[in-house]
Parts: structure tokens; C-alpha cells; sequence
């Protein structure tokens, strides 16, 4: 790939440097006395935050679009699961604190009649095991679901329709009341994590910065992956998937590998979401969420890992702004953003800058 | 002494006809009588069940009733009893007293069986079937023989039943048992339970009756569940049949079909309304279906020429693009029309329910739609078998490049297609509009299933597109009371997934080189 010099290289550095000396400054400013000019709200950081956690979620797509390919219109499927991990962790740590005042049993749990906790919410009171669980859950999803698909070489966009089937089934099994994951309400009213209450401002400062550090390990193991030996393959799989696999390497196994890690990270930033926006209910499964994030990389520029997260950044700034004043018009915006993007802007917004230079 | 016998057998035998014939007349005159005997003669004739005592007890409740000094009866200028016109001169009104008037209601509503409006008749049925009294017996056998509603006979078979089983006679409880687990009504089976309660004796045989009509349950049941199976299978062969071109067919994956599904239900919407108050109001709903055909038809022509045909070749970014043209689609009826659901009424002959042997009941507009989608599946054949168009296109998906040589305008049967395509969402939607809330989701809940449907019966394939609608449709039905919607509906699509594993290119894959693409 002649594109990458050194010049460039050290471009997307900076760039990246710059991106979060950035996000450094709304838990710092929030700090400020709330006299200060220069203070930054508490809807600031929170709002922020949930974009920094879309952001993760938009990196594990392009990982698995913009490198191998695989178009998955159902990460938020894998995004959710790790928020309903997260969830149930905090929902047991409400203890004997909800509306009934159950010792064990979380109140929409009393509300239906449970007379003991189901056998897989054990475990979860651990907050390193519900961890764990937010990114093995998705994982193992995955895992299944690609070895399915891959195996039998279904590319493209069967792949899509199937992911997108899968999160659809999702939602529906997550509405039910009978699933144990509290139905139509999902999870809410979480007290505190780690012993620290959700509602002070260290709890907010540290939920931030945990989802920031987890963007930058995220980003680093994903440019780790692409710039090896292994992200060229990704990469020749993507244009010649057949002709890779011809030249004698395990395809399936590579597809796999990366979809499970892909999804691994959707599930971490679902789980970092969940604390920081307060909810988590079975609307995260809609397919319109997942196709929602795929337009952030495909915006920002897909294949560039960079492009993911200001794709992320920009998007949902956008919404955040457009649905303060005209709600009506964002799906309309968003739906002609799909069509630009896909028409004129095939390499998003970091294409652009490049196109500009060469 | 022979002739005294034969005149006796004679007078014997005719006897109980001159009877019924004078019986009435004998019986309406005395409502000219005493209270005492009124009241009794309104009782007689209350149960006798006949029609000619209707008219009479009613204008004899309104006070309408009056009466010569001859006895003769009247109503206004007429006989009351023959309706020949009489002279009412001097006649003076029957009156009655409260006990009278207690019994006419009796009567009234019993005889309301025999009334020519069915309403009247459904009412009087389900009241004589509360009161579950013996003494309606002979009523219930009159009304039971010249009745022709099923919904009236259904509860004219339960009172009689109820009513037999009320009386004393263990022979004809026996016969209401008879009859009432012959009926296979799920009514009839309460009716015998709490009969059982009160017949220790005729346990035995309650219990055969009960379990006669839980089979006789379990088979409509199936029946109707399959019903509804073809149902759901026709509407999403009608969601699919689209997809099933541009998809299938052309390769070009259009998530804004649902839309295009929804849009043909608002085209039916407002062909409705344009269609309001003129004499082709009745007709809105077939002159629809070529709307809607048409408006999607543009609107797909448009859509391929100015955004997809660029985007060949390029299947994923030819998803986001439609997906964005969908969200744009819904979102701007949502801002035209509300979000809320608009009104499409059915017209009158396909409201209703229909009673196929064996008591299977089908509503009328669900078995319309199974008609229209087998209809529009063996035109869109035909379409792609025996005209000019569906040649060139047969000709484009084989061979592109070589089709192009041979004259034919590629980028013309490209658009045609798409535009084909698009137009059967529409007249899909004009069916949804039927059996749906018309509202801008409309086409977002069909979209998932319709491309299960496709890849499932196989790209590219009619056939497989109808056996895989009607197959998902039969399975999510028949798997409903099992697992409920939600899990039926989990059930299959992982059953797809896992059926996907075996045959990767569905259940009627293309063979040859077609298969390559």
C-alpha cells in the first residue's frame, strides 16, 4: 500500500493525540467551580462519555467492515449484551435498596413473581465476573454465529440480512417478561458501582475516563491487528476473498477471529455505556441502532480506524444537536447522510482530506 | 260398524291437523277474552313458535288490537287473524292488565325466534338459551327447522340442547347430550359441564359428549391455524414477490423495499379518500391496486436511474444507500401524514367471516389476500415467461455483455426491472392496507422476514419463493401456541440460519452458471 508514508503516519498520530487531549478537557472543565466561564455542564461529560462508548462501537465495525469485509448490521446486538452484563451487575448491587426492598431479587424480579434468582444471573454480583461476562456473552455470540456463517461461506450481504435477523431476534426475545432480563424496562435505577454512587461527580469523572482509556486500548489493539502480518490478510480477504483462500489460508478461521475480537469490543463499550447513561432496555437491540453505527464509520471513513471514531463523534454530535431544536428532521437527515456517504463520499470524511492532499 | 271405525280413524287421523288450524284461530280469538284467559292464550301461543302469532301479540302489546262485537279480532282496517280487509266500524280496543302484559314480554321475546330479522332472532335465541327451560322444547324444533343463519342455528342447536337436558325425561336428556356433542360448539361444552354436575347418572355419557367436541375443537383448530398459516404465508409471499426481482433477480439489494410496501398502502389511502362520496367509492379498493402499482413503479424507476445504478457491483454500499432512502421515505410520511395510523376501510364483500365445511371459520378479507397473492405470483410468471420485457431480462441476468450485443438496452431493462419490482411492493402494500395499521412503519416489520423468505426459498427462484412464504408462514402458526409470537418467531429465524448451513443457496438453488453470480 503506497499510501502510507511516514508523513501520513505521523499525521494520524497527531490527529489521534489531538482527539483525546480533547476528550481529556470535558471531565476537567467539569471540575471547575461552577462559577468559572470556561465550566462544562454535567450533560457534557455524560453525553461525551456516551459518545465516547459509540465511538468503541463504531471502531469494532470498521475493524470488521473497513478491514475484513463483513459487513455486520448487528453489532449492536454484541453492543447490548455487554450492556445487559454491565446491567445485571449493577442491578445486583442495588441490593435491598429497590421499591420492594428484596435483599437478593431486583424489583421488576419481585414485581413478576421470581422466587429466586434464575441460575445465569448467579455470579453476577462480582463486578470481574460480570466484566468478563460483557465481553465473553458477545463473544461467544459471535463465535457462534460467524463459524455458522463463515463455514458454509455465506459473504456479503447475506451476512448482513442475517446479522440483522439476529439482533432482530434479540429484541424480541429481550421484550419478553419471561426472559428475566426485565422485559419492555429493561434495567434502571442503578445505585452505585464498585461502591462508588452513579449520581456523585467522581463517579461520572472516573466512568469517563475508563471509557477513554478503554478507547484507547481499543484503538491501539485494533491498529496493532491491521498494521500486522494478520491485518493484511484481513485486508486481502476483503478484495480477494476466494483467491486467499486458494493461496492455502484458513479464511474461515481469520473471519472468525476477528468478528469474535470485533464483537468483544462492542460488548465492552456496551457495558461502559450502560453505567453512564443509566438504562439499558431491549430498544438497544433494534436493527436501526446497529445500520445507525455502521453510517458512523462509513461517514468518517471506513478502513482508517481513525476515520470510525470521528465518524462516531460527528454523527452523533450531529444528532445531539439537530434533535435539540428539529427532531423531525434528523431521520431525514440521517437517511440522505446514508446516501451521500454511499454515493460521494465512498471513503468518508478522512477520504476527503486525503484526496485534497493528492 | 267397519265404516263407523274407518270414520272415526278417518276423523282421528285428520283430528290433530283441523286441530293446529283451529287451534290457532281458537287460541288468537280468546286474546279477545277475560284477563285470565288472554293471559293463558299469550302463554299458548308464545310457545308454539308460530310466525302468524308475532304480528298479532305485538299490535296487542301496542294496544293496536281491537275488537268487533262479533269477537272477530282486528289490526287498523284488517282481519287480525286472516289479513283480509275488514270493516272497523264500531270496533273497540282489547285492553289488558299488568299480568297480561307479563306474559306478552314472555311470549314476545320467544317469538321473536320466528322473527324475520336475524338480529331480532339471535337475540331471542341467546334468551331462550339462558333460560334453559324445558317448556321451550317445541319452539326451539320449529325455529331449529326453518332456520338457515348458521350463527342462529349455532345457538338455537345449544338452547334446544340445554333445554332437553333440562327436562325430566332421561331419553331426552340423553338426545340433548346427543345433540349437543354432535355440535362440536365449544359453548356446547359448558353447557354439558354443568349439566354434569346435576345428572350423576348421565356422567358417563356427558363425558363421551365433551370429548367428542374437544376433538372436534382440536381438529378446527388446526384447521384454522393452517388458515392462518396460508395467511401470514400469503402476506409474506406478497412482501417477498418484490424482493424476489430485485433481489432475486437483478442482485440488487433494496432495503427501502419495505417502504415501497408501506407507500403502496398510503397509495390505497388516498385513492380511498380521492374516491370519497362519488359513485366509485365502492371501487377504491381494486382501483388501488394499479395505483399503487404505477406510483411505487416511478418511484423505483427514479430510484434506480438517479442513485443505484451507480452504485453496481458494489452490494454493501448498495444496502446503506437503500436503507438511507428508506429512512427518508418513512420519515417524510411521517411529516405529511402523522405518525398515527390512517384509516382504509374494507369494502363490504370482503368484510366478514366465512364457515368452510367443518365449522372452519376464515375471515373473508384474509382469504381475499390469499386469492390476490396467488394471483399476483402467477402474473408476475407469466410477466417474466411470456412477454417481451421478461425476455430481456431473463436475457440481461444470463448474460449481461451479450445481451447488450444483441440490441437490447441494458440500462433501460435495468430500471424496468427495479421499476417492476418496486410496483409489486405497491400493490403488496394495497393488501397490507386490508390486514394492517397503515402507518410509516408499515413496511418496517415485513422487511426482515421477506428476505428470510427469499434467501430461504432460494435467490432467484419464483417457486422457491412461494414455498418458502407459505412454509415460514405455515411453521411461525403452527409454532404460536407452542412458543408464543415471540419465541415462534426466534425459532424460525435461527431455523433459518441453521437450514442456511445445509443448502447455503436456499431450497430451489440456480444450477449453472447462473449459480456464479
Amino acid at each position: 500500500m503506497p499510501g502510507i508514508s511516514a508523513f501520513r503516519f505521523n499525521l494520524r498520530v497527531a490527529l489521534i493525540a489531538l482527539i483525546f487531549v480533547l476528550l481529556l478537557l470535558p471531565p476537567l472543565l467539569n471540575a471547575l467551580p461552577a462559577s468559572h466561564p470556561l465550566r462544562v455542564s454535567d450533560f457534557v461529560v455524560a453525553v461525551t462519555g456516551k459518545w465516547i462508548c459509540y465511538a468503541i462501537l463504531a471502531l469494532s465495525i470498521d475493524l470488521a467492515w473497513g478491514y475484513a469485509g463483513i459487513l455486520s448490521l448487528g453489532h449492536g446486538a454484541f453492543f447490548a449484551l455487554g450492556g445487559y452484563a454491565m446491567g445485571m451487575h449493577l442491578m445486583r448491587n442495588i441490593g435491598n435498596r429497590g421499591v420492594y426492598g428484596h435483599p437478593v431479587l431486583p424489583d421488576f424480579m419481585v414485581f413478576l413473581g421470581y422466587k429466586e434468582l434464575p441460575w445465569y444471573w448467579l455470579g453476577f454480583e462480582y463486578f470481574p465476573f460480570a466484566m468478563l461476562m460483557a465481553l465473553l456473552v458477545p463473544g461467544a455470540l459471535a463465535g457462534l454465529v460467524g463459524w455458522l456463517a463463515f463455514r458454509s461461506r455465506i459473504t456479503g450481504v447475506y451476512l448482513s440480512i442475517i446479522t440483522q435477523a439476529m439482533t432482530y431476534a434479540l429484541m424480541l426475545a429481550f421484550f419478553r417478561n419471561d426472559m428475566g432480563f426485565g422485559g419492555n424496562n429493561g434495567f434502571t435505577d442503578f445505585k452505585d458501582l464498585l461502591g462508588v454512587p452513579l449520581n456523585t461527580p467522581s463517579a461520572r469523572a472516573g466512568l469517563y475516563l475508563a471509557a477513554l482509556g478503554a478507547l484507547l486500548i481499543t484503538l491501539l489493539i485494533s491498529a496493532y491487528t491491521v498494521q500486522s502480518k494478520f491485518g493484511r490478510l484481513l485486508i486481502a480477504i476483503r478484495d480477494a476473498e476466494s483467491r486467499v483462500r486458494f493461496l492455502g489460508y484458513d479464511v474461515t478461521a481469520f473471519k472468525l477471529f476477528v468478528f469474535v475480537l470485533s464483537a468483544m469490543m462492542a460488548g465492552l463499550a456496551g457495558a461502559l455505556y450502560v453505567p453512564i447513561v443509566g438504562i439499558i432496555n431491549p430498544g438497544e437491540f433494534s436493527p436501526g441502532n446497529s445500520i445507525e453505527a455502521v453510517v458512523w464509520v462509513a461517514f468518517g471513513g471506513r478502513g482508517t480506524l481513525i476515520g470510525a471514531i470521528l465518524g462516531a463523534f460527528s454523527v452523533n454530535a450531529l444528532k445531539t444537536w439537530l434533535t435539540s431544536f428539529a427532531p423531525d428532521l434528523w431521520l431525514l437527515v440521517l437517511g440522505g447522510l446514508f446516501i451521500i456517504v454511499t454515493l460521494f463520499l465512498p471513503r468518508g470524511l478522512i477520504g476527503l482530506g486525503w484526496r485534497r492532499r493528492s | 260398524m267397519k265404516n263407523l271405525i274407518l270414520t272415526l280413524l278417518l276423523v282421528l287421523g285428520l283430528a290433530p291437523m283441523c286441530l293446529a288450524q283451529d287451534d290457532f284461530s281458537g287460541t288468537a280469538l280468546r286474546l279477545g277474552g277475560g284477563f285470565g284467559e288472554q293471559a293463558e292464550a299469550v302463554e299458548k301461543l308464545g310457545l308454539s313458535g308460530d310466525p302468524r302469532a308475532l304480528p298479532l301479540l305485538q299490535a296487542l302489546a301496542d294496544g293496536k288490537l281491537t275488537r268487533m262485537a262479533d269477537g272477530a279480532l282486528l289490526i287498523g282496517e284488517a282481519d287480525a287473524l286472516t289479513g283480509a280487509p275488514a270493516n272497523a266500524a264500531g270496533a273497540s280496543a282489547v285492553r289488558i292488565n299488568n299480568r297480561v302484559r307479563a306474559a306478552l314480554r314472555i311470549a314476545l321475546g320467544r317469538l321473536q325466534i320466528v322473527s324475520p330479522d336475524p338480529a331480532e332472532r339471535l337475540r331471542a335465541a341467546d334468551g331462550i338459551l339462558r333460560s334453559r327451560s324445558a317448556q321451550d322444547l317445541p319452539l326451539l324444533d320449529a325455529a331449529l327447522a326453518r332456520e338457515t343463519v348458521p350463527r342462529i342455528r349455532e345457538r338455537l342447536v345449544l338452547a334446544q340442547g340445554a333445554a332437553r337436558l333440562a327436562s325430566d325425561d332421561e331419553a331426552l336428556k340423553r338426545a340433548g347430550i346427543e345433540s349437543l356433542g354432535a355440535s362440536g360448539f365449544e359453548a356446547a361444552r359448558t353447557v354439558l359441564l354443568e349439566a354434569r354436575a346435576g345428572n350423576a347418572a348421565l356422567a358417563e355419557a356427558i363425558d363421551a359428549a365433551v370429548a367428542r367436541i374437544d376433538r372436534q375443537l382440536a381438529f378446527r383448530r388446526a384447521g384454522e391455524l393452517l388458515f392462518q398459516g396460508l395467511s401470514l404465508g400469503s402476506v409474506l409471499l406478497l412482501a417477498a414477490l418484490g424482493l424476489a426481482v430485485t433481489f432475486g433477480v437483478m442482485g440488487v439489494i433494496n432495503m427501502a423495499h419495505g417502504e415501497f410496501v408501506m407507500l403502496g398502502a398510503y397509495t390505497t389511502f388516498l385513492v380511498q379518500e380521492a374516491l370519497r362520496g362519488t359513485p366509485l367509492a365502492p371501487w377504491a379498493l381494486p382501483l388501488a391496486v394499479p395505483t399503487a402499482f404505477l406510483v411505487t413503479a416511478l418511484l423505483g424507476a427514479a430510484m434506480e436511474r438517479g442513485l443505484i445504478r451507480h452504485l453496481y457491483g458494489r452490494p454493501l454500499e448498495t444496502l446503506l444507500m437503500t436503507f438511507g432512502v428508506g429512512m427518508v421515505l418513512q420519515q417524510a410520511v411521517r411529516l405529511i401524514f402523522g405518525a398515527q395510523n390512517r384509516e382504509v376501510s374494507s369494502p363490504a364483500w370482503m368484510q366478514g367471516t366465512l364457515m368452510l365445511p367443518g365449522e372452519i371459520s376464515v375471515t373473508q378479507n384474509r382469504l381475499w389476500i390469499i386469492v390476490f397473492g396467488i394471483a399476483v405470483l402467477l402474473l408476475v410468471m407469466a410477466a417474466i415467461r411470456f412477454t417481451r420485457f421478461g425476455l430481456d431480462m431473463r436475457a440481461v441476468v444470463q448474460n449481461r455483455r451479450i445481451a447488450a450485443t444483441m440490441g437490447i438496452r441494458t440500462g433501460r431493462v435495468d430500471a424496468l426491472t427495479f421499476a417492476f419490482g418496486s410496483g409489486i411492493a405497491g400493490m403488496a402494500g394495497v393488501a397490507l392496507s386490508q390486514i394492517d395499521n397503515v402507518s410509516p412503519n408499515l413496511g418496517t416489520g415485513y422487511i426482515v422476514d421477506s428476505f428470510m423468505v427469499v434467501v430461504f426459498g432460494g435467490v432467484g427462484s419464483l417457486a422457491g419463493t412461494l414455498i418458502g412464504a407459505l412454509t415460514l408462514g405455515v411453521v411461525n402458526k403452527l409454532l404460536e401456541p407452542y412458543a408464543g409470537v415471540v419465541l415462534a418467531k426466534v425459532a424460525v429465524l435461527v431455523g433459518i440460519m441453521l437450514f442456511i448451513q445445509r443448502r447455503p443457496k436456499g431450497l430451489f438453488a440456480l444450477k449453472g452458471r447462473a449459480a456464479d453470480q
